[in-house]
């Protein structure tokens, strides 16, 4: 039996322009990258690959493919269900058309796998004004999900999900650059896990409770307002600080802030992060309901739950490319490393296998994510 | 859910009437020959789109908050 999370925004943002400049296009380039998850009796690898070229002064093409091999025995796994395998295949093309200080962009999205396909469609146009020191990006994009259930081939339920964004990046002085984006993004459908379940308390159960399926609103909007500013220091190294706002109609309130820290040192460059992410739980997340269908909707997902949650990075990447000389067609070449350590710390979520029924401990998540890969300019 | 689309609707219109305003000539207070710093590769705001993509995955499958961060990447197999 699978289990999986389906709340996850899919491959729609992926769809969307990153913050940049616009009124040049992209660099043409290339990336190889294999990535890494481990933690919590999960792991998640695969490869990510990323071609983008330019064709002609005015297109701009990229491609990616992406893979995730899931091998998962994790604490909502093994407590109600069994460990399982699967993949997740997801492809984009996209196309970006310059026309002056016009920018306009346009995507496509598919994910994968047995039982759960996605589709995303993107348009997005950016504007440089005021001498290039501002950038200005609407963005909209349409994506639709199939659900299904390994188990039952007739479970079909479908969701559809609209995007809309807001992004201006704007250069404050020589030295610093700053971006702020507002995302707001409405899911309609069967936004539950077809495989979850949530636990009540049953005193006919030897165990003291029992389990029943989850079910969520049929309805989601939510708001998220971001803002990052990179700083150069007085000496060749940089400063980055990042903070989000996020609501939604869930009743999830979060805060997200982040400070990164940018060293090179001649071919390497050196990278320290520190993430802190906190929020509120869902208004119908229980960690036990007092009774079988005790309330209108009901979830124990502990990404739902109130949370905090912790990351600190280490990066190092080694130009084996002069930047200065290139190297036959390409211009420049960078092997990356990067280490995320992510603790999450449930506030209402327990471990059901540290005890009995009451003296259970609050789960906390440990997770190590690996990314090695190569990027070629040319 | 339309209320929230209507006050979403009102944002772009006032964004819609600001990005008007890119006809007008405003002098650049950092000229381009002084963005030397910002054109640094140490600079730049997302400068390795596939990692940045795959980690705002791993985020958006261990939290319940999506989106607002400019760039990000998705999927599923999160448990």
């Amino acid at each position: 039996m699978k289990l999986r999370r389906l709340l996850t925004v899919l491959p729609f943002f992926l769809a969307l322009p990153a913050s940049a400049l616009g009124g040049v296009l992209p660099d043409d380039r290339g990336d190889v990258l294999y990535h890494r998850y481990e933690g919590g009796g999960v792991t998640i690898d695969g490869p990510s690959v990323l071609v983008r070229k330019k064709a002609g002064k005015s297109l701009s093409f990229v491609g990616n493919y992406y893979l995730d091999m899931v091998s998962s025995a994790s604490i909502d796994v093994i407590t109600t269900a069994s460990p399982y395998t699967e993949e997740r295949t997801q492809w984009s093309l996209g196309m970006d058309y310059l026309r002056g200080n016009t920018t306009m962009r346009v995507n496509y999205v598919s994910s994968v796998e047995s039982d759960f396909d996605a589709s995303t469609y993107a348009f997005s146009v950016s504007e440089d004004m005021f001498g290039d020191l501002t950038t200005l990006t609407l963005s909209y994009a349409y994506g639709e999900d199939i659900v299904g259930r390994s188990d039952d081939p007739g479970f079909r339920r479908e969701n559809t999900r609209q995007h809309y964004g807001v992004s201006l990046t704007q250069i404050l002085t020589r030295n610093l650059i700053a971006t702020l984006n507002f995302e707001t993004v409405t899911d309609e459908g069967f936004l539950n896990n077809p495989y979850r379940s949530v636990r009540y308390l049953d005193p006919g159960s030897a165990r003291g409770f029992s389990f029943e399926p989850e079910l969520y609103p049929e309805t989601r909007t939510s708001n998220a307002l971001g803002m990052r500013a990179r700083y150069y220091l007085p000496y060749r190294a940089a400063l980055e600080g990042e903070y989000r706002f996020y609501t939604d109609t869930w009743e999830i309130e979060g805060h997200t802030a982040s400070l990164t820290y940018v060293h090179p040192w001649g071919p390497f460059t050196f990278e320290g992060k520190f993430r802190y992410h906190d929020q509120t739980g869902a208004a119908f997340f229980r960690d036990i309901f007092s009774r079988s269908e005790a309330t209108n909707f009901r979830g124990r997902d502990k990404e739902l739950s109130p949370l905090t949650s912790y990351t600190l990075r280490g990066k190092v990447s080694y130009e084996f490319i002069d930047p200065n000389k290139g190297w036959g067609i390409f211009k420049r070449g960078s092997l990356n490393f990067t280490l995320d350590h992510l603790i999450v710390e449930y506030d209402e979520f327990r471990d059901m296998t540290s005890g009995s029924l009451g003296e259970e401990a609050l789960y906390e998540l440990k997770a190590n994510v690996y990314q090695i890969f190569v990027s070629f300019w040319y | 859910m339309n209320t929230q689309i209507a006050k979403t609707g009102r944002i772009l219109l006032v964004l819609l009437a600001f990005y008007g305003l890119s006809a007008c000539s405003i002098e650049p207070w950092v000229k381009p020959y002084e963005r030397d710093r910002l054109a640094d590769p140490i600079m730049a705001l997302d400068g390795d789109p596939v990692s940045t993509a795959y980690i705002q995955h791993v985020y958006e499958a261990r939290e319940g908050a999506r989106g607002g961060e400019g760039a990000a990447g998705g999927g599923c197999g999160c448990n």
